[in-house]
């Protein structure tokens, strides 16, 4: 565990992608190979199930503290991390725990089947163990998320300069579902890739925003000098669904979203086409709810995700479909390395076989003759409940993750709307006791409604003028949450909007986020709930 | 009818009737008493100072040609019947409670102050009173100071580090008593030690007060680059990202301050390194002083007024926040560009005598 903690410390102390790098690089070299996997699947989002619930955790934290409860929430809006908080609260200790990680989550693990009582001794005892850059590592173990500034290619990186293999050849081999117990570091390291996990899934190709903010429109004049002949490229709607990958090798079918979550059970609807598929057939698609053959916004998927279990109901009320785009591996044969062109005949031809041609659709291609010409089609994606367009390079191989040239998504101008601040509450991370997540309000009559909440979209310097503003203009406090003055006005954007019977508003935005700061509108200004639910469509 | 406090909370700032003399005031008064040279404390525009002896010469460099008479800690000064004395702060050299009597009523005024010894502050000494007005700027319990010994021991070892990869160190403190805190326990047998022209100056007027300071070199247009990125650079936080800094390249930047204790602030400052360094109480210093004091009643006046007070009650003291314009309830590095600084320690300083002020603007040479 020092040296875990170590690393923790020193990736904070640099801010420089090189050295992160050397750091990790030093780590690698220096602990047991089960400590490197266990580090690996932590780093790359892959946690252990959580054995004591936070709730509990946090109790005894606080008990482990001697301070009130209250006093203990205060802090951990002050630090805007659990782990932390935990750690700088506890009685300064001067032990320290030889144990490595791996032995720390094998006694983690082996909690499973303890009482309350064993796994509140346990805990105890660990924390007094520790120094506080251990407990602060520990209790991101016990509770979770490990975002440490460190991105999975930093990591990769490091890997391949110590192997030797290709950063691509990494980033796959780490894909899917396995377990630090068993999957080997030697295994992950070897020339050869002996690994028959017949569920694994590729690392997802992602597309480069032509916008990259929504402020610079790019017009199609613009968007041909930077990609060149329009007849070099393909055109596919971009549609708001689930990202997956589907499986279908060795008589076995697996689902795996973006996120790299196993979602097979999930999607009962498309057993029935990927058993029918033949073996060694992996290909990229968007899941979408479909009604009387047209994909339905994006909120009914939304009920269904999240549900243990699905009724009845459900499966009647938001059944899915899988919009095709890319055919990956097929009759066994890894074929990313194919050309667009070619790889799309392949998924076409599976697709003209399938007698489920209601569930396994494809990615229809927009005819266009020219930039100009396809930016006008573009006009229509909100109709066609797409986000935009898709242009794939007719050329191109299927790549590894986000990069620039060959995938790149041109998305339409999200809805906007005026709206003025009314509460605000601390941030999390880097953000941490800063004002920086605020609800914002439109006016109903001559009152404030608020319909949406957002943390994204200011500059750090804007945030420090909110943050000022929102200390000296605090009307009451509710725990965490101040009311502030109605007084500054924002541009906030969205991707849709949909009525909810869960808000206050009545709707319920897609991706609501802070486009821009409008000083120049005094809160009178600001637009009104009739204006938005205008917007519904209705 | 209620009996008038001896010291009110008004929109000047601290003021005693009965004496007739505020404390610390924010608008120009006839007669202010001081507790220490940073500008959210000591304001233009007063008619009289009343300050500790080494607070003299900061104040007038700070403050140019004030009326100011300055005595030392414990010595008595009455005005209008009403007796006034100084308490060591140990906030920064030259920091003072301020203890004010009439009629066997005490109260004290804390300014802003730490318990631990620092080597070159007077050491924070508590002063038994009736009423304590006290600071809060770190009163969350988690804030809590490792011995300074500890951390110098990090931040010579960090430079000397940086020495071996061929790395200049920049350390960024504020300049009136963190800077001098950091040069006092430097290893000098690590390199020289260079300060940035406001930081000098502050040091200069220390010595003028005779107080004693390691060897420090101002850094010039004249001065060899190379010499300089074999020392360490001490540098107000407003030269961060300046072209003065970055002249400096390669090097490694740390920053010393208390709220370098929470990892998302140190991430925020985007340093390379964030030492938890402050001149101020940390949570159970807070608690310790106050307790030390025997007071019937604690006021707080900034920083996490709020919660503070309400531990403050639970645990049995008698504690109400009170709102004055010292430092608030945040970082100051969080403050938007060109509000005015508050708690502590001015961003950019007044340079007075008509000196050159490009380079506390840090336009490059």
């Amino acid at each position: 565990m020092k040296a875990f903690a170590q690393l923790f410390l020193s990736l904070d102390e640099t801010n420089k992608t090189n050295e992160k790098v050397k750091v990790l690089k030093d780590y690698f070299n220096t602990v047991p190979d089960t400590d490197k996997m266990h580090m690996l699947a932590l780093f790359t989002g892959r946690r252990a199930k959580r054995q004591i619930n936070s709730t509990l955790v946090r109790n005894w934290a606080i008990e482990a503290s001697h301070i009130p409860a209250w006093l203990f929430e205060e802090s951990y809006h002050v630090v805007g991390d659990l782990a932390e908080t935990m750690a700088l609260l506890m009685p300064q200790s001067d032990a320290s725990s030889s144990k490595t990680l791996t032995e720390w989550i094998a006694e983690i693990n082996a909690l499973n089947d303890k009482t309350e009582e064993r796994k509140k001794e346990w805990l105890m005892d660990s924390w007094a163990m520790l120094d506080s850059q251990e407990r602060f590592v520990f209790n991101k173990l016990l509770t979770g998320s490990f975002r440490v500034g460190v991105s999975q290619n930093l990591v990769i990186k490091a890997l391949a300069d110590i192997s030797g293999l290709e950063p691509a050849v990494l980033t796959h081999r780490i894909m899917g579902s396995w377990l630090p117990e068993t999957y080997q570091f030697s295994q992950l390291m070897a020339e050869q890739d002996a690994e028959a996990n017949i569920s694994r899934p590729y690392p997802f190709f992602l597309a480069y925003p032509i916008q990259e903010t929504s402020e610079k429109q790019k017009t199609p004049a613009e968007v041909g000098i930077a990609l060149g002949d329009a007849s070099d490229w393909q055109a596919e709607w971009k549609w708001d669904g689930i990202r997956a990958q589907m499986i279908k090798r060795g008589g076995e079918i697996f689902i795996w979203s973006r996120g790299e979550d196993l979602a097979t059970e999930k999607f009962p609807e498309l057993h029935l086409f990927l058993n029918a598929l033949p073996d060694g057939t992996v290909i990229d698609g968007e899941i979408l709810s479909f009604q009387n053959g047209l994909p339905m916004p994006f909120n009914v998927l939304q009920t269904r995700i999240g549900r243990k279990n699905l009724s009845k109901k459900i499966l009647e009320e938001s059944p899915v479909a899988v919009i095709a785009y890319d055919c990956l591996e097929h009759k066994g044969e890894d074929i990313r390395y194919k050309s667009q062109t070619e790889r799309r005949e392949i998924l076409e031809q599976l697709q003209t076989e399938t007698r489920y041609s209601e569930v396994f659709r494809i990615s229809s291609l927009i005819q266009f003759e020219s930039w100009e010409q396809l930016g006008s089609i573009r006009e229509q994606s909100r109709a066609m409940i797409a986000e935009g367009i898709m242009l794939k390079r007719k050329s191109a191989a299927y790549q590894v993750g986000r990069r620039r040239g060959d995938w790149w998504k041109w998305k339409i101008d999200p809805l906007s709307v005026d709206a003025v601040m009314i509460y605000a509450q601390k941030g999390h991370g880097r953000r941490a006791d800063l004002y920086a997540d605020y609800t914002f309000a439109v006016w109903d009559g001559d009152k404030l409604v608020p319909f949406a909440k957002a943390y994204s979209g200011l500059t750090d310097a804007e945030i420090n003028k909110v943050d000022y503003f929102v200390k000296r203009n605090t009307i009451e406090k509710f725990g965490p949450v101040r009311t502030v003055k109605p007084e500054l006005v924002f541009e906030i954007g969205f991707e849709g909007i949909n009525k909810s019977t869960r808000h206050k508003s009545g709707i319920a935005l897609r991706f609501p986020r802070i486009l821009r700061w409008r000083h120049d509108k005094p809160k009178e200004e600001a637009d009104t709930l009739e204006s938005l639910k205008a917007l519904l469509g209705e | 009818m209620a009996k008038k406090p001896l010291l009110e909370f008004t929109d000047r700032g601290i003021y005693c009737a009965q004496g007739k003399f505020y404390i610390d005031p924010w608008k120009p008064v006839d007669d202010a008493v001081i507790t220490h040279a940073h500008a959210d404390h000591a304001y233009w525009g007063h008619k009289h100072y009343l300050a500790h002896h080494l607070s003299r010469e900061v104040l007038l460099y700070r403050l140019g040609e004030i009326n100011l008479q300055t005595v030392e800690y414990g010595e008595i000064v009455h005005k209008n019947g009403v007796t006034v004395s100084l308490f060591p702060a140990g906030h920064v050299i030259g920091s003072a409670q301020i203890r004010v009597e009439y009629k066997g009523e005490v109260w004290v005024v804390s300014g802003d102050y730490k318990v631990e010894d620092d080597g070159i502050s007077t050491p924070f000494e508590p002063v038994k009173c009736h009423h304590f007005i006290s600071e809060c700027t770190f009163g969350m319990p988690v804030y809590q100071w490792k011995p300074q010994v500890q951390t110098f021991n990090e931040i010579n070892s960090w430079w000397r580090n940086n020495l071996d990869n061929g790395l200049a160190t920049v350390l960024v403190g504020y300049s009136l008593g963190k800077a001098q805190r950091i040069l006092q326990n430097l290893d000098l047998f690590n390199g020289k030690i260079y300060t940035h022209g406001v930081i000098e100056n502050t040091n200069e007027a220390l010595r003028r007060n005779g107080v004693l300071l390691n060897p420090t070199e101002r850094i010039t247009q004249e001065s060899s680059k190379e010499e300089v990125r074999k020392g360490i650079i001490i540098a107000p936080p407003s030269s961060v990202g300046t072209p003065w800094m970055r002249k400096f390249q390669p090097y490694s930047f740390g920053y010393c301050s208390g709220w370098m204790a929470i990892r998302g602030a140190k991430r925020r400052r985007a340093a390379d390194r964030g030492f938890v360094l402050s001149d101020h109480a940390d949570w159970d210093g807070l608690i310790s002083a106050i307790d030390a004091t025997d007071c019937e009643c604690v006021y707080l006046t900034h920083g996490y007024t709020a919660t503070f007070s309400r531990y403050l009650n639970e645990i049995g003291f008698n504690a109400h926040e009170v709102h004055t314009l010292y430092g608030g309830e945040e970082d100051p590095s969080n403050l938007p560009e060109g509000e005015a600084p508050s708690a502590g320690e001015p961003e950019k300083e007044v340079l007075s005598f008509g000196e050159d002020l490009s380079e506390v603007g840090g336009a490059d040479s």
